[in-house]
């Protein structure tokens, strides 16, 4: 997928001296570059993710794209207004888009996904071996980590898919809140330490090897387990092991292939912060990471900023001023004994709280900034409301674009 | 201090031993762990503050070098009424130094043991093999709350407060001793996992879920108390953190939202609060005041929905200017006179 346009996404690096400040992130022109394929929303969890990854898409869709958007857990009534309800781990178009291009989305169902993987690499019979044993049932329902291998795994699918058949021409991803942060991208590593790791070598060993390679230390091994878990406990770990064997070696290439496919210039990674001081530190970790493993970084994204009051009036003064109208409402001689001198007051502290929540944000966005100069951004002011619905989508897309 | 009545108000847990903290992710569930701790360690009482995420952020938070798998004297709390003050202790708690901990303590495994990591069963433990993970780190806080004969010289803590990992997670991270139940049949990791979920079942224990006034973050409240509540998990109390400011009454609320405050009147009083009313910040603070009504609004209907979760639920102010040590004691102060410690 070869990048046509200049609408090129930096490769972060340490900022050297030639770094140049990037300004402002261009949202539309990523989304109208037909050399973007995938778009990557990655950050911290509650900062607005799964809404930005849809609102992306829908603006992507309504300028003319074909568009799926991957969901991970999306709010109920966001769900139900893009028709997506946990059924399906497919996507389904998305009805009351405008314009020509086309939307489509899904919901990743985790265990699905997995199940849908043993189901197309084993044969029938260690399918079902597999489907049944009480470690893959932990670790595909309920294990901390498998999220994320799911979701490189379904974009795969999609990717391919969608190279087959022309079916989309760009891919938005939402991830998993991790709690380390970039799981997703360990996942290929993680596996492959998993499947070459000498223990998981050691339990596949009794079925495979000759019985003289059990040495003392796996005798050791086995009795220690045995004795803290019970010999059920080694007994199914290794009957679960030896049928994962094969079953994963498919999956660990298909995971290889996804990891290239993101590291490739038609990807694009937003990072999405809050302008709080933890989950911009978590967005400078996703930036280093990405820098790291040379990932596309197309930009921040810092959603729900308080809107900017603007004017003239500081905090100090706007407090001063409420202080003394307060006083003065106290005062039987005043002019002002009439409600209105609270409202008035409460009015200078709302605004002086308003002005200090600003400048606080505005600080913590320019220390990132001065950290990281190479990362365009785009600030996102808080809406009042919840976004359920396609307009909420739409309008969350405006200000994305700073169309609004 | 203020009102010396409220401050002598019995806490609404007196029998809980383990307050653990949980909350949507960007609800703040870190600093009202932070500050239950604090509110909790007065008048001589023992407290310790356990993270198990990996994230560092009570050592950012209280503005100490990073925590290592050790319990460290983190700072002094709260003092209560007499100005008795306890002390707040600290533990950073990761799943591979709690297995080694775990198997020394329980089991002289010897050659064993080295020959477990050199064989990578440590890092498959505790990277990959399904629920141990949690349960490790579980564990570790079992074993803080329940101090034995094992772990000699030990502190014996009045609370345990724990930064848990996100509402989503939280039924599934308390109950792994179950999930571990059903792969480990026999044997003393059964045992023990079934003593833990004893302790955690049980009234010494309460599940406390922070949240703000916003629709997602209430939802999942909700959600994760009835999945607490299924699992038999006690649920503790509802944390509403970062509530806006209250400076207008209801009636300028309703106005402000209708677009009907009384223009010509601010104008008025802030050319007497001595302001220079120039064009536009009239129109600046009222536009301010429509936008914070229809917030307020929205809190309001989503304040109404927490009450209806039936349990007791505590309210914290947003903090415009950030929060610093000095905020998380003042947290600390309001969640005792509400009773939450």
């Amino acid at each position: 997928m070869a990048r046509s346009s200049t609408h090129r996404p930096s490769r972060v690096g340490p900022a050297g001296p030639g770094a140049r400040p990037a300004g402002a992130l261009d949202v539309d022109a990523l989304l109208d570059d037909p050399g973007t394929g995938i778009i990557v929303c990655c950050g911290s969890g509650g900062v607005g993710k799964t809404t930005t990854s849809a609102a992306l898409a829908l603006r992507a869709a309504e300028r003319g794209r074909k568009v799926v958007v991957l969901t991970i857990d999306p709010a109920r009534r966001l769900a139900q207004s893009m028709g997506i309800e946990a059924l399906g781990n497919t996507p389904s178009p998305v009805v009351g888009v405008q314009g020509s291009g086309s939307l489509e989305a899904m919901m990743l169902d985790m265990k699905r996904t997995f199940d849908e993987v043993v189901l197309a690499q084993a044969s029938p019979e260690k399918a079902q071996q597999i489907l049944a044993n009480p470690f893959y049932i932990a670790l595909s329902s309920s294990f901390a980590g498998t999220q994320e291998y799911m979701a490189m795994e379904k974009l795969g699918q999609i990717h391919r898919d969608a190279q087959a058949a022309g079916t989309y021409d760009l891919i938005v991803v939402d991830t998993p809140p991790s709690r380390s942060a970039l799981d997703f991208l360990d996942a290929p590593e993680r596996l492959s330490s998993f499947l070459d790791g000498r223990f998981v070598r050691l339990l596949l060993m009794p079925a495979k090897g000759p019985a003289k390679l059990m040495t003392a230390g796996i005798g050791l091994i086995t009795n220690a387990l045995t004795k803290i878990l019970g010999a059920q406990f080694l007994k199914d770990l290794q009957t679960f092991v030896t049928a994962l064997d094969t079953v994963f070696g498919g999956f660990r290439q298909r995971a290889q292939e996804t990891y290239s496919l993101l590291k490739a210039d038609g990807t694009a990674f937003l990072v999405v912060a809050a302008p709080e001081a933890d989950a911009l530190r978590e967005a400078e970790y996703f930036v280093e990471r990405l820098s790291e493993d040379e990932m596309p970084l197309a930009g921040l994204v810092v959603n729900r900023a308080s809107p900017d009051p603007g004017g003239e009036l500081s905090a100090d003064e706007a407090m001063a001023a409420s202080e003394r109208l307060r006083r003065a409402g106290g005062s039987p001689t005043s002019s002002s004994t009439s409600p209105t001198s609270s409202l008035t007051a409460g009015l200078l502290r709302l605004h002086a709280d308003r002005v200090r929540m600003v400048e606080r944000e505005r600080t913590l966005r320019e220390r990132f900034a001065t950290a990281h100069p190479q990362v365009a951004t785009v600030v996102v002011p808080a809406l009042a409301g919840d976004v359920h619905d396609l307009a909420g989508l739409r309008r969350v897309g405006d200000l994305l674009a700073c169309s609004d | 201090m203020v009102v010396t009545v409220r401050l002598r108000r019995v806490s609404d847990w007196p029998k809980v031993r383990l307050h653990v903290v949980t909350g949507k992710g960007g609800t703040g569930k870190s600093t009202v762990a932070s500050a239950l701790a604090l509110a909790l360690a007065s008048g001589g009482r023992n407290v310790l503050l356990c993270e198990v995420e990996g994230r560092q952020g009570i050592a950012r938070m209280f503005d100490v070098d990073p925590l290592p798998y050790q319990e460290r004297r983190l700072t002094t709390g709260l003092p209560d009424a007499a100005g008795g003050r306890g002390v707040v202790h600290a533990l950073h708690i990761d799943a591979e130094s709690a297995l080694l901990e775990y198997l020394s303590m329980y089991y002289r495994l010897g050659r064993a043991g080295k020959a477990l990591d050199r064989f990578g069963v440590i890092e498959f433990a505790t990277t990959i093999a399904p629920g141990v993970r949690d349960v490790l780190l579980t564990g570790k806080v079992y074993e803080a709350v329940q101090r034995n004969s094992r772990n000699k010289s030990a502190i014996e803590y009045d609370a345990v407060v724990l930064d848990a990992p996100p509402t989503g997670r939280i039924t599934q991270f308390l109950n792994v001793s179950n999930e571990l139940a059903g792969l480990a049949k026999v044997g003393p990791i059964k045992s023990q996992s079934d003593t833990m979920m004893t302790l955690f079942r049980s009234p010494r224990t309460a599940v406390h879920l922070v949240t703000v006034l916003e629709e997602m973050p209430v939802q999942e409240t909700a959600d994760g108390i009835a999945e607490l509540r299924s699992a038999g998990l006690p649920v503790g109390g509802v944390v509403v953190n970062q509530v806006r400011p209250r400076d207008l009454s209801s009636d300028d609320l309703a106005a402000a939202r209708a677009g009907t405050l009384d223009r010509a009147r601010v104008e008025a009083d802030l050319a007497e609060g001595g302001l220079a009313v120039g064009p536009g910040l009239v129109d600046g603070l009222l536009a301010e005041a429509a936008d914070h009504a229809e917030r307020r609004a929205l809190e309001d209907s989503q304040r109404e929905l927490v009450t209806g979760l039936g349990v007791p639920s505590y309210e914290l102010p947003r903090m415009a200017g950030g929060i610093d040590l000095g905020g998380l004691y003042e947290l600390a102060g309001l969640l005792r006179t509400q009773g939450m410690a």
